[in-house]
């Protein structure tokens, strides 16, 4: 049996004239998995998105989405996708539920069929009090969770999600995620991309990570972690002295010193060894925090945020 | 993994479906909108008054206006050009305004664009929905004509869908235009170009009283094509030239459908 990839990317390539934005990926994304794109601001993330979403041409490359061709099969394969774009596009001179049922018919889903799944996907991002309200007072939180339930109302085989969460409170994050994770354990797949390394982690399979329009690292968090960063980071501060100040002093204690603004990171196998070593030599840090290592790290480590080597 | 993907090619959405989901979210946003109600009304009476102000109350002081071999009086001469402004303002109200603040502000097309619909699609639908903005102001006009004894009800059945034809080829050149104006300025300009193009296209008085260089000029623009057409069914005064004034007019519809839907494509798939 051979298993088609919902999304398959070779070389792709998307040039805004002179500019590449998206500078040559490969991509495979499985039915049912969660893929993240990770990266800084301007990494081509929504570039990819969009493409991903064909809504966008690429300039170069191949590009499969559900098994077809974006440019001849484009009005089809967006029959089956859900997107929730980076900035919220909803319809302000209709009423909340009437943006999901307008949105239903664009699709040509049946009316009653249509209200159907708005009354549903407003009780499932808790907004049915909101249903015969206009889309403006909502809050921001509000409006994301009223795109995300637009997303659904075609019951899409493939949901790409840009940026889901930007912009929430922690509690609207924490119901998103909840409502996401939902959506794949009943088998949709789920692209999003992200700049919570906490959301990364939480909601994805496998992810990729992207700086100036190329991807730089692939693989489950887990992977990513142990592949690039040390099991535990320590956390050093030095009341107002400058932390770079201290990147001599401390050379080689540990793998790698990367000095932040307020912080200095000393990455190690062994946190509390490290720690030893430093008061050996004699310094005496007025803050010492020795946790495992996450996905931001990694992230600081492979999108060159780092002053060191 | 064992699951296996397999391609279900689903029957694409036919195009008249396509559109009707936009002419179905205008009536959504036309219900949900009182204010728009308010726009709608004021559209209509504005001809009806140029009718009354000028057709009646300027008319009472011209002696009749000949064209083919009927004697018309003045008002039957202005009535069926302020049905064509109508018309014209009515659609062009539409895919100006409406349309450019939905393209550019709210991004309303952007949202669309992310289903099976396509540009073309939504300039169809944009342009079929304004073109019924536009003949709920005719059909309202030619029963005012009806009223003041300016038409027949046959000729007035038979104007009806020219204005129709005015409403798209005003919409669709329109559409074109707002996909490629800059900034709410420059929709001044447009209105100064169709503020002329109401005041000198045979609307008040016959083009033939111009010097015939002006004549000429006057006959290459749009709404003095609409005018004729119009005014020879309203007034029942046929002509072979009629089917030129179709014919410039159903350009006019193909033309700006096709830059719009291709400006849309380009601007918003980037
Ligand atoms: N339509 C466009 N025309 C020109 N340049 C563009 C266009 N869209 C994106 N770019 C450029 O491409 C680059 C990548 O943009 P993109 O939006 O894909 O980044 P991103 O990874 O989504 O960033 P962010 O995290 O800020 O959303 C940026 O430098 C951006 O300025
Ligand atoms: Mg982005």
């Amino acid at each position: 049996m051979t298993q088609e990839p919902l999304i398959y990317a070779r070389d792709l390539v998307k040039k805004f004239g002179d500019f590449t934005a998206v500078n040559g990926i490969d991509l495979e994304v499985a039915p049912g998995e969660a893929f993240g794109f990770l990266g800084p601001n301007g990494a081509g993330k929504s570039s990819t998105m969009r493409m991903i979403g064909c809504v966008s041409t690429p300039t170069s490359g191949e590009l499969r989405i559900l098994g077809m061709d974006p440019v001849r099969d484009g009005s089809r394969i967006r029959g089956r996708l859900g997107v929730c774009p980076q900035l919220d596009n909803l319809d302000p001179d209709l009423t909340v539920f009437e943006n999901l049922t307008t949105y239903a018919r664009y699709f040509g889903i049946p009316r009653s069929e249509g209200r159907r799944r708005a009354a549903e996907l407003l009780e499932f991002v808790q907004l049915t009090e909101k249903a015969d309200g206009k889309v403006e007072p909502l809050s921001g939180g509000m409006k994301r969770r009223l795109t995300i339930a637009r997303a659904m109302v075609n019951e899409p085989d493939l949901v790409l999600l840009d940026e889901p969460t930007t912009g929430l409170d922690p509690q609207a994050r924490h119901l998103l995620w909840e409502r996401l994770f939902r959506l794949k354990q009943a088998g949709t797949t789920l692209v999003l991309t992200t700049h919570y390394m906490d959301e990364a982690e939480q909601l994805c399979d496998r992810l990729v990570v992207m700086d100036g329009g190329k991807i730089v690292a692939e693989g489950s968090p887990r992977h990513l972690i142990d592949t690039y960063s040390t099991k535990e980071v320590v956390e050093l501060r030095f009341g107002s002295d400058t932390p770079a100040s201290y990147v001599d002093k401390l050379e080689g204690i540990g793998d790698r010193l990367d000095p932040l603004p307020d912080r200095l990171l000393l990455y190690s196998a062994d946190g509390e060894g490290a720690v030893s070593e430093v008061h050996r030599r004699g310094y005496t840090p007025s803050s010492v925090l020795v946790r495992r290592s996450t996905l931001e790290d990694v992230f600081l480590i492979l999108t060159g945020r780092t002053l060191v080597d | 993994m064992v699951t296996t993907y397999a391609v279900v090619r689903g029957t694409e959405l036919s195009t008249p479906s396509r559109v009707a989901s936009i002419l179905n979210r205008n009536v959504s946003a036309l219900r949900s909108g009182p204010s728009y109600w308010l726009v709608l009304f004021s559209g209509f009476f504005e001809p009806v008054l140029y009718l009354l102000s000028i057709g009646v109350g300027v008319g009472a002081l011209i002696g009749n206006i000949e064209i083919g071999d009927k004697a018309l009086g003045y008002a039957a001469f202005v009535a069926p050009a302020m049905l064509a402004v109508s018309a014209m303002s009515g659609a062009l109200a539409e895919t100006t305004f409406n349309f450019f603040f939905k393209f550019k502000y709210v991004k309303t097309y952007d949202g669309m664009l992310a289903t099976p619909l396509k540009p073309t699609d939504i300039a169809i639908g944009e342009l079929g929905w304004a073109m019924l903005r536009g003949s709920l102001y005719t059909g309202c006009f030619l029963i005012v004509m009806i009223a003041m004894n300016l038409t027949t009800p046959f000729w007035a059945l038979a104007a009806f869908p020219a204005t129709m034809l005015v409403g798209l080829a005003f919409g669709a050149v329109g559409m074109a235009i707002s996909t490629m104006i800059r900034g709410w300025q420059d929709f001044d300009l447009v209105f100064t170009g169709q503020f002329a193009m109401f005041l000198f296209s045979g609307t008040f008085s016959p083009v033939q009283n111009y010097p015939l260089a002006v004549e000429i000029l006057i006959g290459l623009t749009p709404l003095y094509h609409a005018v004729e057409l119009v005014r020879g069914l309203a007034t029942g005064v046929l002509g072979w030239g009629m089917l030129v004034n179709v014919a410039y007019l159903a350009l006019m519809t193909v033309a700006g459908l096709m830059v719009a839907s291709r400006r849309m494509a380009k601007m918003l798939l980037a």
